[in-house]
């Protein structure tokens, strides 16, 4: 099934209110072409599950990465990723564009 | 962000109020605004302007986040018609929550509509109970006056982004014409698409829902503001 903003934002405070750490991912800048809009979430639990985007799927894998880390913290991150960035080749967006997504520990 | 933030703003969608989360991109706390914490806020310009174009973003100069939630769009369908068949299933993958309001019962069978919430009455008994609202696409469907017009009325009254009616120029005009005799205004007559949907040339039930679709997205994305 699809899964809207309700279920992802609704997922994040289950996980949360069921003991889980959790982290919420959101892209806050996007410049050029970029897969997902402004406000885009996707939400991270301790053990890597997660539910919707950032991207059309080609940073997703960085961001829960660093998802772990923000939940194991508690330090917000901001994440740039762009074929301008060096991270590019390990996560690039493949349309071109570039996207800064906000990680944040939900607690 | 803390827990009940979270909690708070995930009630406010569910209860269909708008609301407005501010983050400090720099680490500081966050806060939520609502239509009754506006006033006096900080970034009230920003958030009111954010809150009627439903765009989140940086709020320029700043470091602060709006992350902005209006109420999901809602569709209420009148008529449970052939084209209705079409538009329910297409309408929710695009996140809406269609209801069927149809007296003729011969229409609106279960069978007909499995899954669909389904209200067999007129628009007079069964539209006050849904609620309808500005974030409600509403779409007339039965081109029969007399279960076509007094739904109008109610979409007129509620200020729904976007109102749909099924006919030709020749039945709209008529339209205007009876639902101006019975009071309304001509402000409101001028909202009524119709033809509904699109001009894409759609001929079967489906296209025809396509086509009112993309009027509908188009509403909502480009309009609502």
């Amino acid at each position: 099934m699809l899964s809207t903003d309700d279920d992802i934002l609704g997922q994040a405070e289950a996980w949360a209110k069921a003991g889980k750490g959790v982290a919420v991912a959101t892209v806050v800048e996007t410049w050029g072409s970029a897969p997902r809009p402004v406000g885009s979430h996707l939400v991270i639990d301790e053990d890597g599950s997660f539910l919707g985007s950032v991207s059309g799927g080609c940073v997703e894998g960085e961001v829960v990465t660093e998802a772990l880390d923000v939940i194991g913290t508690g330090q917000a991150k901001l994440l740039e990723f762009g074929v301008a960035d060096e991270t590019a080749w390990r996560a690039g967006l493949s349309c071109g564009g570039r996207i800064a997504v906000y990680v944040e520990k939900v607690g | 962000m803390r827990l009940a933030l979270l909690s708070a703003l995930n009630a406010a969608r569910s209860d269909r109020r708008a609301a407005v989360l501010v983050t400090d991109l720099d680490g500081g706390a966050a806060r939520l605004v609502t239509a009754e914490t506006l006033a006096g806020d900080p970034l009230e310009e920003a958030i009111r302007t954010a809150l009627r174009t439903g765009r989140s973003g940086v709020v320029e100069g700043t470091r602060a986040f709006l992350t902005v939630q209006v109420p999901p769009a809602r569709m209420v369908i009148i008529g449970a018609v052939h084209i209705s068949q079409a538009l329910v299933p297409m309408a929710r993958m695009i996140g809406y929550d269609p209801v069927i309001v149809d007296p003729r019962t011969a229409f609106a069978t279960p069978e007909r509509f499995p899954g669909v919430t389904l209200l067999a009455q007129w628009p007079d008994e069964a539209l006050p109970g849904l609620k309808v609202d500005r974030y409600t696409a509403f779409i007339a469907l039965t081109h029969d006056p007399k279960i076509d017009d007094p739904a109008l009325m109610h979409a007129f009254e509620k200020n729904c982004f976007y109102i749909g009616a099924l006919g030709s120029r020749k039945t709209h005009a008529r339209r205007i014409e009876r639902l101006g005799a019975n009071g309304a205004p001509p402000e409101a007559l001028a909202r009524i698409k119709a033809p509904v949907g699109l001009a894409i040339g759609a001929i079967t039930p489906a296209e025809i829902a396509v086509s009112i679709l993309a009027e509908v997205t188009q509403a909502w994305r480009q309009g609502i503001a």
